[in-house]
């Protein structure tokens, strides 16, 4: 009994608990993947946690699609997911950015191991 | 000048036309070596022109004043002349001429590296050395402060090798940390308290701010104007003797020391005000320290074989009795602290000078080799001797006029420390000079040692011409102001209001 | 608040011209003709840009409203004395940056790559614009963006490969930031239901206390501070300006981190202008414990670099500790001292920056063992490197010494006389690290396999930006008033709102 009411309170908002959790993922894996590739997805799953943010902000109960018609009164707010339509181009932009710089440092140096890179820009003289 | 120019312009031009000079300088380079140096003798005489054709007017009251330029709101850089100002700028820009001609003869005949950045460095020093004693707030001294400490830079590191670098870092990093560390923030807490930066005679402080206040603030500006040399922030004297002498010479007795103490006695008197000092509760402490510095730098010189180093550490000893005469607080001792400025730069000047033409003659820097010397440079030693005379305060030379009104103020204050000083460094200032005259004049040239093989160690006449010269002139002026103190003195006294 | 018609679009234009002429560049491909595009759109923007600083301060803030839709539907741009400041510094960087990077790309990117080069400044410029007249917090972000990944493009066109993983590094470091941002903007959305900055001033109050708006703070706080590179954020500054080209290095290091601060400065004083967000939060002894230690620990580290261009960015990581220094005493004082340098910053480093430009196009030196007697191979270069350094130091006569200046006098009148000894001191730390410079380029020979020919042969368009920004060191280091006027009418707009 109780346990239900606890889960009904908190899963209420499961949206957010996801977020959070989404959250923390990517920026952990950002964070601690040593791989160059990997910190891209991270940062990718970090990103995409704000955008379930931003769109159950805007959810309203027992609200639809923004769309006028007859009979439906309540309506989800529509400017969270405009939002997001414009974060989601400029994460897709920054991912593609990150992946051709991935591509060049790999063919810069061989390896797209973070902790390889710094060993070898260890031993390079300040030359520019 | 000369009915041609305003009051207002000749102080814009005093401070400018050095720096014209040394773009003249530059412009003419190594190739037209000829033409440089006389371009920076011109420069000197017309700058001595200029200075003191403002004398006359300062001596009857008034105090011509211009204002260069608005740095910030109500903070502007403005030259203003007052009587110790007058008397700086007159010196520094006077001793620029012997210096010059000095400096001539000093560099050719040393063979000396990029002549012509010495030359500009030497204007732009003393363009700032003028822009300090015509300084009208305490934002446009320290201005001038800074870029003389820059400017000068470059003479003490002249020679580029490791110990001119090592002495440079030394030079550069006391006085501007000096500087910067406490003599702005000194700045920034007058304007803070008092909303002016004005010198106004009497002061600015009054009584906004008290007793501890009083003794930090005296701490930040006399630590924070460094080339007062007060100890233990000194050390940059000595370590600055690499540069060649004719630099010596202007640190020591044309601008950057006297630049020191010229900014203590002005804060003392036109920001903090002697009457404020007087009753005020700040135990004093300057004239303590300013007693110590006498008595410790004089034991040091004491041990010195370097002749340089043993003028040096007599320099920090010289600038403790500026200190220490302003410090005693009374009227009669600040005069003789405005004429110790000037009897100190005279005396200095010609005991460097005869340095530099002891070294260029010879070769020789150390004490030890001087025994006889005076029978090869007779006129190179008996200068020597009225510099060494002048500082240790006796007649016939002007350092015994400053001394006298120290001693004055000090019998007047009733302050016995200040006197027993003044008698005990007097003593010990004897005895590291005359035994350098004796030997010079009374023993024997030591024989040449077995692995002594240098060309003129016994071997030399007089210095060049220009430098001797140079150093009989100066040696001239140090008895002249004996028996004339007039100008000096009138200047003095209107400094204390008299 | 003046209403300007769709008739007067100069506020758009300011933004929209180098957003178009960004794929422009593209089209025409050729570098001679990118650049040429580039470069006259910069003056344009100049022009605007200061057309519009006449319009603020003469009829107050000006708004325009995008499509002609109202708030809080519409975005609107909004352009205060704070903002209109921004502006003209990122501008007029930008014109002199354009001119210099002719020569400077065409030497250290690749021929098929510099229409790219010109395409990504413009789009940065404009994206860094944008951040200055958007009065829309979510506009805000996307400009954000748009500067940041052009940014990244920009560093990564550098020579040595690890400009690439300074770039991906940067890259992964700004992601953070910038989406940090936007939660931040999603929870007060989520509070207050609107996104226009004027709006969120008036409705905050009202939500001040809970703990969303606490946690929205935090998440901006902490994003702009990734962006601003703030200590302990920084670490990606210092391999991003080292090994970036150095035209981009000149951009970012003037530009980016100033409209960071604004950023900032929009945050706690708009956003929360109406909540003593001060007194509510403990934010001022958290940005002042990490202002002091930039201040220290990175100049500490700027001592320890070979690399000069590494030096100079954790000089420039240092002196961002002095702007938020500023920002954390939130009074008026602290914050015209904080916005006079950024300013007064962005002069001096983009002079130094592109002093070492210079050499790096001359010779490709940049570390100290090979800037040995450079001052004799580079006579002008290294003098405009000297008159920067001598700002970074806070010499008076430079913009430094203005910023130092108004930053201790705000500290002293909040009463933080500690802080004021803590600035100074830190400008000692500056002594040493610009100074290593000097020793190495005027006091160390030329290095025996070092041609002397390759001396000054720098072209005259990268010569006269250079002397360009130092000069105006100097200028508005003399003559401050102006700017000095300006960041108080900034700053007053600040703490009474838009």
């Amino acid at each position: 009994m109780d346990i239900f009411l606890l889960a009904d309170e908190h899963l209420g908002l499961f949206n957010y608990w996801i977020v959070i959790v989404l959250m923390m993922s990517g920026f952990y894996v950002v964070i601690a993947q040593h791989n160059l590739l990997k910190k891209v997805v991270g940062l990718n799953i970090f990103q995409v946690s704000v955008f379930l943010f931003y769109i159950s902000m805007g959810k309203v109960d027992g609200g639809s699609a923004p769309i006028f018609k007859d009979g439906v009164e309540v309506l989800s707010n529509p400017l969270p997911h405009v939002l997001i339509l414009t974060a989601i181009v400029v994460g897709v932009a920054a991912t593609a950015l990150a992946l051709a710089l991935v591509v060049r440092i790999k063919h810069a140096f061989g390896t797209v191991e973070e902790d390889e890179i710094q060993a070898i820009e260890h031993d390079e003289e300040d030359i520019a | 000048m000369f009915g041609l120019l305003t009051q207002a312009q000749t102080l814009q031009l005093a401070v400018v036309l050095p720096l014209i000079g040394g773009v003249a300088v530059l412009w003419l380079g190594e190739r037209n070596r000829n033409l440089r140096e006389t371009a920076s003798l011109v420069t000197a005489a017309l700058e001595f022109a200029l200075v003191a054709s403002l004398t006359g007017s300062v001596m009857h009251g008034e105090r011509p004043s211009v204002e260069l330029f608005e740095m910030m709101p109500g903070l502007t850089i403005t030259l203003t002349v007052e009587p110790l100002g007058m008397l700086f700028a007159l010196i520094a820009s006077g001793l620029w001429i012997v210096n010059t001609v000095y400096s001539i003869g000093y560099m050719r005949k040393n063979n000396e590296q990029n002549q012509t950045r010495f030359y500009i460095c030497f204007t732009i020093a003393i363009s700032s050395a003028v822009g300090i004693a015509f300084a009208g707030n305490l934002l446009t001294l320290f201005v001038f402060y800074e870029i003389l400490t820059i400017s000068t830079y470059p003479l003490v590191t002249h020679s580029g090798k490791i110990e001119a670098i090592r002495g440079g870092r030394v030079y550069l990093g006391i006085l501007m940390s000096t500087s910067i560390g406490f003599l702005l923030l000194a700045v920034l807490w007058t304007y803070n308290a008092t909303g002016t930066l004005d010198f106004t005679a009497g002061g600015i402080l009054g009584d906004r701010i008290q007793g501890p206040e009083v003794a930090a603030l005296m701490f930040l500006y006399m630590f924070g104007i460094g080339k007062a040399a007060l100890m233990p922030i000194h050390h940059w004297l000595p370590a600055a003797m690499v540069a060649p002498t004719p630099v010596s010479a202007l640190l020591h007795a044309v601008a950057v020391v006297k630049a020191g103490v010229f900014s203590v006695v002005k804060v003392i008197v036109y920001i903090f005000g002697l009457d404020m000092l007087v009753t005020s509760d700040w135990d004093n402490w300057l004239l303590y320290i300013a007693g110590f510095t006498i008595i410790s730098a004089s034991v040091v010189a004491l041990r010195q074989d370097n002749l340089k180093r043993r003028l040096a550490y007599s320099t920090v000893s010289q600038l403790g009795y500026v200190i220490m005469a302003a410090a005693i607080l009374a009227p009669l001792s600040i005069i003789g602290a405005a004429m110790h400025i000037v009897a100190h730069a005279f005396g200095k000047i010609t005991l460097f000078f005869a340095a530099g033409a002891i070294y260029t003659a010879s070769k020789k820097t150390m004490v030890s080799q001087l025994d006889g010397i005076g029978r090869r440079m007779p006129f190179t030693m008996a200068a020597f001797a009225i510099g060494a005379l002048s500082m240790i305060g006796l007649p016939p030379t002007v350092g015994f006029v400053s001394k006298w009104y120290i001693v004055g103020g000090a019998l007047e204050m009733e302050s016995y420390f200040a006197v027993a000083v003044i008698v005990a460094s007097t003593l010990l200032n004897a005895s590291y000079f005359l035994p350098i005259i004796y030997a010079a004049f009374f023993k024997h040239e030591k024989p040449r040692e077995g692995n002594d093989t240098h060309p003129t160690h016994d071997n030399h006449g007089e210095a060049p011409v220009a430098m001797v010269l140079a150093l009989c002139v100066t040696a001239f002026g140090t008895l002249a102001l004996f028996f004339m103190p007039e100008a000096p003195l009138a200047l003095s006294r209107a400094l204390v209001g008299g | 608040m003046i209403d300007v018609p769709a008739s007067d679009p100069w506020l758009i234009l300011l933004v929209v011209v180098p957003l178009l002429a960004a794929p422009l560049c593209v089209l025409l491909r050729g570098p001679a003709g990118a650049w040429s595009v580039a470069t006259a759109v910069s003056w344009g923007v100049l022009g605007i840009a200061v057309k519009l600083l006449g319009d603020v301060l003469e009829r107050g803030t000006l708004r325009y409203r995008i499509g002609g839709w109202d708030a809080p539907w519409g975005i609107e741009y909004l352009l205060d004395p704070v903002g209109a400041f921004v502006v003209v510094i990122v501008a007029a960087i930008g014109a002199v940056v354009l001119p210099y990077a002719k020569s400077s790309v065409e030497k250290e990117v690749r021929s098929d790559r510099i229409y790219l080069f010109y395409a990504m400044v413009l789009l940065c410029l404009s994206g860094l614009l944008g951040i200055a007249v958007t009065g829309d917090a979510f506009n805000l972000f996307v400009f954000l963006e748009v500067s940041s990944l052009s940014s990244y493009v920009l560093i990564s066109l550098g020579r040595d490969r690890r400009a690439l993983t300074a770039a991906f590094r940067y890259l992964i470091m700004g992601t953070l930031g910038a989406t940090f941002y936007i939660i931040g903007v999603g929870l007060m959305y989520q509070m207050t239901g609107t996104l226009n900055i004027q709006d969120l001033t008036t409705i905050i109050p009202a939500v001040a206390d809970t703990r969303t708006v606490l946690a929205a703070l935090a998440f901006l706080t902490v994003g702009i501070s990734l962006k601003l590179a703030l200590f302990p954020l920084h670490l990606w500054l210092p391999n991003a300006y080292t090994f970036a080209p150095s035209a981009v290095t000149v951009f970012l290091s003037a530009t980016a981190t100033k409209v960071s601060a604004y950023v900032l400065l929009r945050i706690f004083f708009t956003v929360f202008g109406q909540v003593d967000l001060f007194a509510h939060f403990p934010l001022q002894p958290v940005l002042m414990a990490m202002a002091l230690a930039a201040m220290f620990l990175a100049s500490l580290t700027a001592i320890w670099q070979q690399n000069v261009k590494r030096m100079l960015a954790y000089s420039s990581v240092a002196q961002i500790g002095y702007t938020v220094l500023g920002i954390s005493l939130a009074t008026e004082a602290g914050l015209s001292g904080a916005i006079i340098h950024l300013f007064n910053h962005a002069l001096m480093k983009g002079a130094a920056f592109m002093a070492i430009g210079a050499v790096v196009y001359a010779t490709g030196a940049v570390t100290l063992d090979r800037l040995a007697g450079m001052g004799k191979r580079m006579p002008f270069t290294m003098a405009a490197f000297v008159v920067a350094g001598l700002g970074l130091i806070g010499m008076p006569l430079t913009a430094g010494f203005i910023s130092k200046w108004q930053l201790i006098t705000a500290a002293l009148e909040s009463g933080y006389w500690p802080l004021a000894v803590l600035i100074l001191l830190s400008s000692l730390l500056a002594v040493i690290y610009v100074w290593r410079v000097v020793e190495a380029a005027y006091l160390r020979p030329v290095p025996a396999n070092e041609a002397w020919a390759a001396t000054d042969r720098v072209p005259v368009g990268m010569q006269v930006p250079m002397w360009v920004l130092a000069g105006a060191s100097v200028y508005f280091g003399t003559d401050a008033s102006f700017t000095l006027e300006l960041a108080h009418t900034a700053a007053r707009a600040l703490m009474g709102g838009y």
